[in-house]
């Protein structure tokens, strides 16, 4: 696979480590203690569009949120995951 | 001799309209050959659904299947439908490595796995199938001091929940496999955790000597038959909505691995589960040369040999979420090195096939057999890439569960709500990345 990095373009998926779905980078109030843990351990898991978090390990070290099809493997899009979260988070 | 062959015959083509009642037999292979093997007939009818069941299994893998014959012989349960999208078989339980084994560590897992083993050691006179299973031993490599101890520890473990377990020095491995990669400079092999009953079996026939048990119990196993969603009323399920049409149910169980989190979805749930691709390999066939199962402590590698000839071998999920049954080459190409770092001769056999299949990964790396907070729907998932060894105590477990509403000895600790409890059964300890369990 390779992922359309914003800043340097095609990258293989392999410089890449996945963590999971965007939606992490939304992150509740600790203090509610149910909010939190369906925020740590539940997830859409969906089959077809994921938005997800791919960190370029051995690349520049950004945070990346990849637009990818579960199904097909297809890979639609990437943002900085820091510019997603200036826009208001993942959801 | 003849007149007991006319028996035979007679009772053959009695219960011709009924095939699957015939039990095998050494006897009745002879018979066969005499007769021309004319009087072979289909496993398992193939049923129509019914308007409504007792009991309504989704799912017709491994685990679903022997979920219906445990409720059907074992609690003695009647009108139960298993409900599978595909044909019976078609999904994990017909893609793994066939490696059966009880090496846990942890004791909300120990002693289930070691029920589950102990079921294979007597699953094929029980269902009346050659499941081909084969107590060749399975061999976990270890390659520095500290995983010894902590191989010592988790073999502990093992015997005290009444599992078999041998630590084995460098040399006793060099007796069993000298064509190891023993003085390898990064790896080198200290030893090994063995359990001599760990071992094999034939991953197909086990569903299929479910399916058929189950039939003969009266079950109907309905395929082409997907579910689509549940029909629910006061919190209570009352049925499932199939691409057949409505299903009624008394209760619910859902054993569907991969496609837990799209079946859950229609019952308004999320589930502490992402589905990742695993690939396995086989090689082309070779003449006998690795008698047990071997597992690779410095990397992730696991290899047998089928009775076939083929080596079978596979390593670790490629990492990110997939429904797509396929992975990817970087993978291939992590398991070929852990393979040539192990045993290098394994550099002239040729790659015949890889595969893949989807994992129901869990947030913990262990499974779920419970209750659900919809009234009569039970779960049965999270099995990782771990469920072919528990497929018979999966399938005991869950029976348990719906037939008595109360979760079996062994299985008490797969809550649905032990993650937000804090109770979870993390065997590797990484967390909740389910990627890296």
């Amino acid at each position: 696979m390779l992922i359309p990095h914003p800043l340097l373009g095609l990258r293989d998926a392999q410089e890449f480590t996945y963590l999971g779905d965007a939606a992490l980078l939304d992150r509740p109030d600790p203090a509610d203690a149910d909010a939190f843990a369906d925020y740590v351990y539940l997830r859409d898991n969906p089959a077809g569009v994921h938005r997800e978090l791919w960190f370029h390990e051995q690349g520049d070290r950004s945070w990346l949120v990849v637009t990818r099809d579960t199904v097909t493997h297809e890979i639609l899009g990437a943002e900085l995951a820091r510019d997603v979260k200036l826009k208001g988070g993942a959801a | 001799m003849d007149k007991i062959i006319q028996q035979e015959a007679h009772n053959l083509s009695g219960q011709c309209h009924q095939g699957a009642m015939v039990r095998f037999s050494g006897f009745r292979v002879f018979a066969e050959a005499i007769r021309g093997h004319k009087g072979w007939r289909p496993l398992w009818r193939n049923p129509d659904p019914q308007p409504g069941y007792d009991y309504v299994i989704v799912g017709g893998g491994g685990h679903g299947l022997a979920t219906a014959y445990y409720l059907a012989t074992t609690f003695k349960k009647a009108r139960i439908a298993v409900l599978e999208k595909g044909w019976l078989g078609s999904g994990n339980i017909g893609r793994n490595t066939t490696i059966i084994r009880s090496n846990y560590l942890l004791p909300g897992n120990e002693p289930f796995y070691e029920f589950s083993m102990k079921l294979w050691e007597g699953l094929e006179q029980e269902f009346n199938f050659n499941a081909m299973i084969s107590q060749r031993g399975i061999l976990n490599l270890c390659h520095t001091d500290a995983q010894r101890d902590a191989y010592r520890r988790r073999g502990n473990a093992m015997l005290l929940a009444g599992a078999d377990a041998e630590l084995l020095d460098s040399a006793q491995v060099r007796a069993m496999y000298p064509f190891l990669n023993f003085d390898d400079a990064r790896f080198p092999i200290k030893g090994g955790l063995l359990q001599r009953r760990g071992g094999t079996a034939r991953h197909d026939g086990v569903a299929w000597g479910y399916a058929r048990g189950a039939d003969m119990a009266g079950v109907d196993l309905i395929q082409n038959c997907e579910v689509t969603g549940f029909r629910m009323e006061n919190g209570r399920v009352l049925g499932v909505e199939t691409s057949r049409g409505y299903i009624g149910a008394g209760k619910v169980g859902v054993a569907v691995a991969g496609s837990s989190s799209r079946v859950m979805a229609g019952a308004g749930m999320r589930l502490p589960i992402e589905s990742h691709v695993l690939q396995a390999f086989v090689s082309e066939g070779l003449k006998p040369t690795i008698d047990g199962v071997i597992t690779f402590g410095a990397g992730h590698f696991y290899i047998s040999q089928s009775d076939k000839g083929g080596l079978v071998f596979g390593g670790d999920p490629d990492g990110y979420n997939s429904y797509a049954q396929r992975g990817n080459l970087p993978m291939i190409e992590d398991v070929a090195e852990s393979g040539m770092a192990l045993m290098p001769m394994i550099g002239r056999a040729r790659l015949l096939r890889a595969w893949g299949g989807i994992m129901d990964m869990s947030m913990d790396g262990s499974p779920i057999i419970d209750r659900t907070p919809v009234e009569g729907l039970y779960l049965n998932a999270g099995w990782c890439y771990g469920g072919f060894k528990a497929t018979p105590a999966s399938g005991y477990a869950f029976a348990h569960l719906l037939a008595t509403g109360n979760p079996h000895e062994t299985a008490r600790a797969y809550r649905l709500d032990r993650f937000a409890r804090g109770y979870v059964i993390d065997e590797k300890g990484v967390g909740a990345q389910p990627n890296l369990h």
